[in-house]
């Protein structure tokens, strides 16, 4: 099939971006979308041109590199999805794909597709962790956990860090994110200690990245490739509340 | 050069104690006054960066990546082995020693065997104070999986997500360290060369991934975590970046690079569907406790399975191996896998598949049943393939996964070069010539958290490391090279782009470095691969410049290091005249098609030193004695 490609160019984080239009011949429905890409950049590279860069790595849905913004919807159109595990068979011949990085003041673009999203790490390091060094430490099976807790906690840590609540919201929030780690240690044993200070220090810094605040739309919660519940951010707010008091 | 394994006197449960003991310490006052460089933010150098730096050392941290979090230890699925023994089935630290010597088919060491299965209860008790969410029994306890290689239940897990798990903890020790300014990262930093002063390895060269600036960086001991090199063969499960160049480059300033040719070929991943294919995606080994690997007897039948009767398949592996059956280990199915297509019984387009078939489990157990084990899996193919395998059977084929291989170290985990120490995947101690399930995550967490933090004060405590400046002539020198270096290969301006030579070399490696190799494919291999690496200095198209972000730099930059790697892998394997583990030599084989070890003349590890490049590597060998497991012919009948 035929696709067209309206992808952002962007040379650097100070130039001015603009789209540029590619026609895809001999697309295949058992393409990935960023097979797609590899050979239109392929070709591009061939007959002269800059590749579109975009950032992307496992390819199987799990380090939280690849995102894009695909006709609007963060990582395309499929629920539950990374933009690496969409294939071409979710289009059909002669759609028009525009394709666009996350766009968020607290991600600069670096070129084309490719953002910082480095700011996340910094609300990471403000407290998403767990104060213990290595070595002693008590038997892991010392402190039995509630299943139920257990599951719930995983259920937030599923989190990649991709960005695309970020992406998705209009207020460029990152409260699912700092949300989902705020709760993975807010309902294990070990994230008790520092359980004020933490969500305290989170949400403080995630204000100095210029990230927004949540206005319960729940854009993060549809477009979140690992299906991150919103009852992480109403977690967080209870959790700052309960920390300011 | 003499290799010197440095493997401590006395039994082998008391050599790591008694190590401990003996090793030269560093007062926690000076500490501080020590600078070491990790390369790699996986599971093992983001663990070695944070305990350093708890432990009061000064690290530079470096990535590739934008975030350490990304490292492809997260892509891990399964789980981690510990001998915690909680289930009450009889494990033992000396069982998991045991198990993964004979796993790895009498090819690893057994002092750092031992001494892994030695520290990994402390790992499961590290991870799960720093809120690692492991799986857990409703009682609130641990919960223990069975895995490949093993008769006891030694797995622990987060469900198909350990890995992802596991890093985060990881990332999250590492955070903390970074918050408190004892590690300072270099995100989207590729290390380009290691620096070496007086012999010693003092500092590392860097370019800048976004701005392309290249520079150096000066410190009392450098680690690399790299990774492995499954990447040579363009398709593999690896992540798309994943490559050879930290550990190649220490490879070209003198660290030995062992047993290259060891590469492990997991049985069930999704096949290739097409030549625009750029990764292969794995699907869990779990998926062998239920469904059942078949091809249809009539070769070239092309008939849609379900209208395939049962007595027209050919129930291979339950056949051969009526006792193991579709659990047999990783490189005996892949072999099978791959003889059955050659014979013409392959399936789906290319031919190059076998059925694995849940028919029979869904019909006794239920969707539902299977649906809950296997769910995310069963979505993930049809995510993939667009086929539904409640309905029709999988394809799978094998595919590359990881790299037994890799830098030799001693039992320090230290390199050739003095100061440069090898960490995980990138270095070849542990796991011989076939690494058993849920045994790399354990590998890479026990270099970093429990075994580089003492020996690396060893050898800071030994001192003769004067005060160096990466304004030094020898650094300046060392930029100026990688500098000349690229901009060599930016200025061929040729008409291949770096991915069509990749998918050359992908080829033929795969061809006749792959499952299973014979001294006349390995020759060809070896006038092939050179050819080609001649083709890509003189016909490789690089866009841009070098002070730009140019992901296609990157790539030409990490091709050259995989051509020279396959070359030297085809020579291991060429040399290695016995089939051990992954390594199946056609010649040596048993009369029932099994891999036939040679334990008199290649009961060693092959450590290949660098030797000016023209195909003339010199082999050292490091003779493995077999104090406690005595070696056997591994039967799965």
């Amino acid at each position: 099939m035929r696709i067209i490609v309206q992808a952002w160019r962007q040379y650097d984080r100070n130039s001015e971006g603009n789209f540029e239009s590619y026609p895809v011949d001999n697309v295949s429905e058992d393409m990935s979308f960023f097979e797609m890409l590899d050979m239109l950049n392929n070709q591009l590279l061939k007959d002269g041109k800059d590749p579109i860069s975009f950032d992307h790595d496992c390819r199987e849905g799990i380090c939280g590199t690849c995102g894009i913004m695909i006709n609007g919807r963060a990582h395309g159109p499929l629920k539950g999805v990374t933009t690496c595990q969409l294939h071409m068979r979710s289009f059909k011949d002669g759609d028009t794909l525009v394709i666009e990085p996350w766009r968020a003041r607290a991600f600069p673009v670096i070129r084309d597709l490719v953002v910082d999203r480095s700011g996340f790490d910094r609300v990471m390091e403000a407290g998403g962790y767990v104060s213990v060094s290595t070595g002693g430490v008590p038997d892991a099976n010392v402190i039995p956990i509630l299943k139920d807790d257990a599951d719930s906690a995983f259920d937030a840590a599923a989190c990649i860090g991709c960005g695309a609540c970020v992406a998705a919201c209009k207020n460029s929030s990152a409260m699912l994110f700092v949300g989902a780690k705020v709760s993975q240690y807010a309902l294990l044993p070990q994230g008790q200690v520092e359980r004020k200070s933490r969500v305290k220090n989170m949400v403080g810094q995630m204000d100095v990245e210029g990230f927004g605040n949540c206005t319960n739309t729940s854009a993060c919660e549809v477009e979140c490739p690992k299906e991150i519940s919103v009852e992480n951010i109403a977690r967080l707010n209870r959790e700052f509340v309960k920390a300011s008091f | 050069m003499i290799l010197n394994s440095k493997i401590p006197e006395g039994p082998v449960s008391q050599k790591w104690n008694n190590h401990k003991f003996s090793m030269k310490l560093v007062n926690p006052a000076n500490k501080r006054k020590y600078d070491i460089i990790v390369v790699g933010s996986g599971l093992a150098g983001g663990s070695a960066a944070a305990t350093l730096a708890e432990l009061g050392y000064n690290v530079k941290a470096f990535s590739y990546h934008e975030s350490p979090r990304r490292a492809h230890s997260i892509a891990a699925q399964g789980g981690i082995n510990a001998a915690k023994n909680y289930p009450n089935d009889g494990d033992s630290i000396y069982r998991l020693f045991y198990d993964t010597v004979k796993g790895g088919d009498y090819r690893a060491r057994e002092a750092n065997v031992y001494r892994l299965a030695e520290v990994s209860n402390n790992i499961i008790d590290q991870c799960v104070a720093q809120g690692v969410p492991f799986a857990r029994e409703y009682g609130g306890l641990l919960d223990n999986r069975s895995f490949g290689g093993a008769q006891v239940s030694r797995t622990f897990y987060a469900r198909g997500q350990t890995g992802q798990q596991l890093l985060l903890g990881v990332y999250s020790a590492l955070v903390r360290q970074m918050n408190t300014g004892k590690v300072q990262f270099f995100p989207r930093h590729d290390m380009l060369d290691i620096v070496k002063v007086d012999g010693k390895a003092r500092g590392v060269v860097t370019r800048n991934l976004e701005t392309g600036e290249i520079t150096s960086h000066s410190a009392h001991a450098v680690i690399l975590a790299t990774g492995g090199y499954g990447n040579v063969f363009f398709l593999s499960t690896n992540a798309m970046a994943s490559n050879v160049t930290a550990s190649w480059r220490a490879h070209k300033q003198g660290a030995c690079f062992a047993n290259p040719c060891f590469t492990q070929i997991h049985p069930t991943c999704i096949p290739v569907s097409s030549d625009h294919q750029s990764k292969l995606t794995l699907m869990s080994e779990s998926l062998r406790n239920d469904g059942r690997v078949w091809v249809p007897k009539k070769a070239g039948d092309d008939r849609n399975p379900n209208n395939i009767p049962d007595e027209e398949r050919d129930y291979y592996l339950e056949r051969l191996y009526p006792s193991f059956g579709n659990l047999v280990p990783r490189d005996v199915a892949s072999r099978r896998a791959k003889e059955m297509c050659d014979k013409g019984h392959g399936v789906g387009p290319t031919k190059l598949a076998v059925y694995l078939d849940f028919a029979d489990v869904i019909h006794r157990n239920g969707k539902d049943w299977v649906s809950e084990k296997y769910g995310n899996l069963f979505d993930m193919y049809r995510q993939i393939t667009g086929e539904n395998p409640y309905e029709t059977p999988m394809k799978i084929y094998p595919a590359v996964h990881y790299t037994m291989g890799g830098l030799w170290v001693d039992y320090n985990l230290m390199s050739t070069v003095p100061g440069l120490h090898v960490l995980g995947e990138a270095n070849f101690s542990d796991h011989g010539a076939n690494r058993l399930g849920a045994s790399a995550l354990m590998q890479g967490l026990a270099d970093g958290y429990f075994i580089i933090p003492y020996t690396i004060g060893d050898y800071l405590a030994q001192g003769g490391l004067k005060e160096v400046r990466t304004s030094d002539d020898t650094f300046q020198h060392a930029e100026r090279l990688v500098k000349e270096s690229l901009e060599k290969m930016l200025a061929i301006k040729g008409s291949k782009t770096v991915d069509d030579i990749h998918k050359e070399l992908g080829k033929v490696m795969w061809e006749y470095v792959g499952m299973a190799r014979n001294k006349e494919g390995l020759e060809k291999a070896l006038e092939l691969i050179p050819k080609l690496k001649d083709d890509f200095w003189k016909n490789v198209l690089i866009p841009g410049g070098i002070n730009e972000y140019n992901p296609e730099l990157e790539k030409a930059s990490r091709l050259a290091d995989f051509l020279e790697l396959g070359e030297l892998m085809a020579r291991d394997a060429l040399h290695r005249e016995e089939s051990c583990g992954g390594h199946f030599r056609e010649e040596f084989q048993t009369e029932e098609n099994e891999a036939k070890r040679n334990d008199e003349d290649f009961t060693y590890a092959a450590a290949w030193e660098y030797n000016g490049g023209d195909g003339n590597p010199l082999l050292h060998k490091e003779e493995l004695k077999f104090d406690e497991v005595s070696l056997t012919t591994r039967s799965y009948k």
